[in-house]
């Protein structure tokens, strides 16, 4: 792709544009170039998100013409009639999602606190264990997962399903919250502790408190991984769980893009809304903070 | 009256941490060490005839050579694509000049990050189609003609949407990192007269190998997992392993070739990890 080969050679002209003797046309240059490629980057990111956009609100659109030939909003109803099953994939989607929220945190709350003291014997071992499901190819493990569900009943449940997204939220979990505790410091609990708190007290009333906005910030991760999983609710849930991902899918391989689309904004939205939530759970001393 | 004041800090006892750990180890335990397990085991399983040998990889290969070759070609280019790109804005985030240019860009690269993989397939399907916005866009800067309009949807549809998904996180780490960096040595390089670039290539980047690694290897490992993106793009023939597989449990209920073709991402994962260990170990070895 030449696009990446172009975005590189920014940096030589930008590094001349500041050398000892700039001379007014090269810097000039160098400012066009830079903008130019900032504006072809726009395009690249922003280009396919209009494009599915433009089709949430298409009727018809045929190759020659270079935008929608005539306009409307006759597939949302389509969409959200109660047989198309998008509202039920919808419902489904927020639950799993929930519950999964829910079954991380839980889990996620002891093992980030052991995992804050530094003086954890094997600390970073653990650390490692918890990233291994990312690397490795997750295919692999959801269908054989499918098939020890399917001794145990699990397949086709909204449970089993719930416990295939865990897993893969899990690394973001257990390090967010781990990074959210080593952020508080032990003074605060030990100031607890000398006036006379008992340790749980302590970690109910100052601990997790102050560890909250991390917590609250990995929980929109763990919210997100799972709204968007694919691979896992296809093995493990489809067909009897569908969610909005695999309502998607069916509708693209259906060849109907417009329904597709607007079942992809669906998606889409508490991706974004969660987008400008997050910076203001996630501060900087915790960021600075995860995975090490 | 007497208060007994408690030491400052009593020594936990030892089982505490462990016990906290116990639950996100069991699913740990339980739904990855336990499939991947029998995954790499049964890779070797013939089910129908109960033997155990090469027969699952030796049918993996007649079917899916091409397949298996194809996956690893796409998934390397995006993956080196995406390295290249991130250097580059998270380089010119550090050390751009312009303020509003470097305030742009940071805030324009990271859309993609919060956008479901899904979703971005679904986009790009629409985008790089012969009828998509791209082909109209050039059509109408009179940079392509209408016949010569074609879709992009097959191994470079897939590169595309890859490094479009995958390359804000990559970007993120290496800038976080970037960040981080004493910048005293940077001004010191850039008041002996060093040039951006050079300052890039060889203060920075040396220090940020390690970041730069762990995230092109988590950006490889992902993109080989991706199931819903080839299976939207680009279903037809050459494929992505990640469909096969999907295929094979789907369709014919056939785990031994599917594990056979998970033993092999696995091991393109495996030779992603061991050049990340080489590197390290070369790092570690250097006066």
């Amino acid at each position: 792709m030449s696009f990446g080969a172009a975005r590189f050679s920014a940096s030589p002209r930008a590094a001349s544009r500041s050398a000892a003797s700039p001379l007014a046309v090269s810097s000039f240059a160098a400012a066009a170039l830079r903008n130019a490629l900032i504006v072809l980057l726009a395009l690249c990111i922003f280009g396919p998100l209009t494009n599915l956009l433009l089709w949430t609100v298409t009727e018809a659109w045929y190759f020659p013409a270079k935008l929608p030939v005539s306009w409307g909003f006759s597939y949302w109803t389509r969409v959200f009639r109660p047989e198309a099953g998008a509202m039920l994939a919808l419902g489904n989607s927020v639950l799993i999602a929930l519950s999964t929220v829910a079954l991380s945190t839980l889990v996620a709350i002891p093992a980030g606190y052991a995992l804050a003291q530094r003086g954890l014997p094997l600390r970073s071992l653990f650390l490692l264990l918890f990233l291994l499901p990312q690397a490795f190819p997750a295919i692999a493990v959801h269908l054989n997962i499918a098939r020890i569900f399917y001794g145990f009943g699990l397949n086709g449940t909204i449970t089993g399903v719930v416990l295939v997204h865990a897993l893969q939220g899990l690394v973001f979990s257990v390090w967010i919250t781990s990074a959210a505790f080593a952020a508080v410091g032990s003074e605060p609990i030990e100031a607890a502790r000398n006036l006379g708190a008992s340790p749980l007290r302590a970690f109910c009333d100052v601990s997790l408190p102050l560890a909250s906005p991390g917590i609250i910030a990995s929980a929109i991760f763990v919210f997100l991984i799972s709204i968007d999983e694919f691979s896992g609710t296809f093995f493990v849930g489809a067909p009897e769980i569908s969610t909005l991902p695999l309502q998607l899918y069916s509708a693209a391989t259906e060849g109907n893009y417009q329904i597709a689309s607007i079942t992809a904004l669906l998606l889409l939205l508490p991706s974004i809304l969660f987008m400008f939530v997050v910076e203001r759970f996630l501060r900087a001393d915790v960021l600075a903070k995860i995975g090490t | 009256m007497t208060t007994i004041t408690l030491p400052a800090s009593p020594r936990r006892p030892d089982w505490l941490p462990a016990l906290l750990l116990l639950p996100a180890l069991l699913v740990v335990a339980t739904l990855f060490v336990y499939p991947l397990a029998c995954s790499l085991l049964y890779a070797f399983r013939d089910e129908k005839l109960g033997v155990w040998g090469w027969g699952n990889f030796l049918r993996a290969w007649d079917l899916y050579a091409r397949d298996i070759y194809f996956t690893f070609g796409v998934v390397l280019l995006s993956t080196a694509l995406i390295g290249v790109l991130a250097i580059a804005i998270a380089g010119y985030l550090t050390l751009g000049e312009n303020r509003r240019a470097v305030a742009v860009l940071r805030w324009l690269y990271r859309w993609p990050l919060f956008i479901p993989v899904v979703v971005a397939g679904q986009m790009m399907r629409t985008f790089l189609a012969k009828n998509g916005l791209m082909n109209n866009a050039l059509m109408a800067l009179d940079l392509i003609e209408p016949l010569q309009a074609i879709s992009f949807l097959d191994w470079r549809g897939l590169v595309f949407t890859f490094v479009w998904k995958q390359l804000p996180f990559a970007t993120l780490l290496l800038a976080g990192a970037m960040a981080a960096l004493d910048r005293s040595m940077i001004e010191a390089a850039r008041n002996l007269g060093a040039g951006r670039l050079r300052v890039l290539w060889q203060i920075l980047m040396p220090q940020l190998r390690p970041t730069l690694l762990v995230s092109l290897i988590l950006s490889f490992v992902a993109i080989l997992s991706v199931l819903s993106v080839p299976m939207m793009i680009n279903a037809g023939s050459p494929t992505m392993i990640t469909v096969d597989m999907a295929w094979r449990v789907a369709s014919y209920s056939d785990y031994g070739v599917a594990n056979a073709l998970g033993f092999i991402s696995c091991a393109m994962c495996g030779l992603a990890a061991w050049f990340y260990l080489r590197q390290g170990l070369r790092e570690g070895g250097r006066p």
